[in-house]
């Protein structure tokens, strides 16, 4: 009963952004593959996790499972359902808490098996460029070497419902997929998160 | 065989023109494909014909969406045809407006737009209210919507983003209204047969639009605004308005006009399509956008369904208009 409704709501989800947005996939760089992978993006609204969930293709949306910050996903129950039984997400603090790696349930879901959608730049931007890279896709990389790393830009989803507002407004946005990157031997961190950053960049001209 | 046709009810009257479509619209399939299994020696001729194929199974494409459209619009009744053609306006809209920049400034009258207006302006046209219809848009609408935009205390550029969204407006809900409306309209002695009418504006629209491209594509001249449209020439341009105006005049039987009275409606409608095609085109190119074609599909996966409709949205009122003024409706 509880994974009908799930199902239902993931439908209800999937029609509505696909109605307001298009949610359009663009596999510029890999193919849709049923790999273990991260893929990371740039983070301008709440809806970009849903936008990026919403343009894989079903077979990958089960494997999937993006980041959500507990602060915000668990403040109401609702919110907290929708995350955990329709997103599949992986909750993590945001602001360090005692010894706990925050990286951890990061890390717990890597090693089953499962694939990861993060925002590198930790909380969302307005400008038109994504804002510095913070360390744990560096530190994701490093532990898991051999995990397939995909850029992605999310395009045009701050017009749908900037800051303040309420009522979405329907306009086309676009998920741009680009090539792998690959943490190389011995690279340092600033070097590999900005070139990480331009990667994601550079997909929005594409 | 006329007469049969001629007492058959309205209904069995529009069905027998839809068979007859689909049954060309197979047809054609039929052919394109046929066309495709043949082989060519050299490879330069092979990829050209593969492009070729491309284009016209894109166009046929189409053709199909249009005519499944149009026929469901019919065949659930009024109320159906309005919401099937609002969500049509919807998609161009939506199309239309992204590729439009606006500001956080804009959001309200975006909303507005898109949740108020739109479902008012095919509400009036699925209840026949003809009059309101025709001036909520131009009058109550272009006087709201800067007011709106106003509140939202952004004068930056704010003359340019109301023009968009005026802009939008009309050309993806007015226009597109103007469909349903016209499937609607009642003549004294003609009832039920609106969709003939559609048909009547879409078939003499098309026609002139295919003529054009094939004929321009066939004896090129210099085009008349290289700037906008590297193929809009003037020759090419007037021989399928003429196409067009023909097509109509042929076709008059299904209609409520004489045929000299059908050339000339027809001619309008074509004139106004094409010409609005072209503006359409200026509107994109100022954009950015990529042509139409195998590269349709822009930085936001725009599906081109706005470049589809564009004539149409450009025709429909003027044909409206001119039937309605003419015939006192």
């Amino acid at each position: 009963m509880a994974a009908m409704l799930a199902k239902l709501m993931s439908l209800f989800l999937l029609g509505l952004i696909r109605v307001l947005t298009g949610a359009q996939a663009r596999w510029v760089g890999c193919p849709p593959k049923a790999e273990q992978r991260i893929y990371f993006a740039n983070h301008q609204s709440h809806a970009d996790l849903v936008m990026i969930w919403a343009a894989l293709p079903q077979e990958l949306r089960s494997i999937t499972r993006p980041i959500a910050a507990r602060d915000y996903w668990t403040r109401t129950p609702f919110k907290q359902w929708i995350t955990t039984a329709v997103f599949n997400a992986v909750y993590v603090e945001r602001e360090r808490k005692g010894e706990e790696d925050p990286l951890q349930p990061l890390i717990d879901a890597l090693a089953g098996g499962d694939s990861l959608i993060i925002f590198p730049e930790g909380t969302r931007g307005n400008q038109e460029e994504p804002q510095p890279f913070k360390a744990g896709l560096y530190n994701l990389a490093q532990r898991f070497p051999d995990i397939v790393l995909v850029p992605a830009w999310i395009a045009n989803v701050q017009r749908v419902m900037p800051k303040g507002e309420v009522v979405p407004v329907p306009v086309l946005c676009s998920v741009t997929f680009g090539a792998p990157i690959r943490l190389e031997s011995g690279e340092e961190r600033r070097a590999f998160l900005e070139r990480a950053r331009l990667a994601v960049m550079a997909l929005r001209d594409v | 065989m006329i007469r049969m046709l001629r007492e058959l009810t309205a209904t069995q009257q529009v069905g027998a023109l839809f068979v007859l479509v689909f049954g060309l619209l197979t047809l054609a399939s039929i052919a394109l494909f046929l066309r495709a299994l043949r082989e060519h020696p050299e490879p330069a001729a092979q990829a050209a014909a593969r492009s070729r194929q491309r284009e016209y199974a894109a166009l046929m494409r189409t053709s199909w969406g249009m005519v499944t459209v149009f026929w469901l619009a019919w065949a659930t009744g009024d109320t159906m045809a309005s919401i099937l053609f609002a969500l049509v306006a919807f998609l161009a809209l939506r199309e239309f407006m992204t590729l439009s920049p606006t500001r956080r400034g804009d959001h309200r009258s975006l909303v507005l737009a898109f949740f108020v207006v739109l479902p008012l302006q095919f509400w009036l046209a699925g209840t026949r209210h003809f009059d309101l219809f025709t001036v909520f848009i131009p009058v109550y609408v272009f006087l709201a919507i800067p007011v709106v935009s106003a509140m939202a205390d952004d004068p930056q550029r704010f003359l340019e983003r109301n023009a968009k969204l005026q802009w939008g407006i009309m050309v993806c809900v007015y226009g597109m209204s103007h469909v349903p409306a016209l499937m609607l309209l009642e003549f004294p002695r003609w009832k039920d047969r609106g969709a003939f009418l559609v048909f009547f504006l879409v078939l003499v629209v098309q026609t002139s639009m295919v003529v054009q491209h094939l004929v321009g594509r066939r004896w090129p001249r210099a085009p008349l605004a290289p700037n906008i449209s590297s193929s809009f020439h003037l020759r090419s341009w007037l021989i399928g308005i003429v196409s067009g105006g023909i097509v109509g005049g042929l076709i008059s039987g299904i209609t409520p006009f004489k045929p000299g009275q059908a050339l000339g409606m027809a001619l309008i409608a074509c004139i106004a399509g094409s010409l609005g095609h072209l503006v359409m085109k200026a509107l994109r190119r100022d954009r950015g956008v990529p042509l139409w074609g195998a590269q349709g599909r822009g930085l936001t996966g725009a599906s081109g369904l706005l470049v589809r409709v564009d004539a149409l949205c450009f025709a429909a009122p003027v044909f409206f208009h001119s039937v309605r003024w003419y015939f006192g409706l």
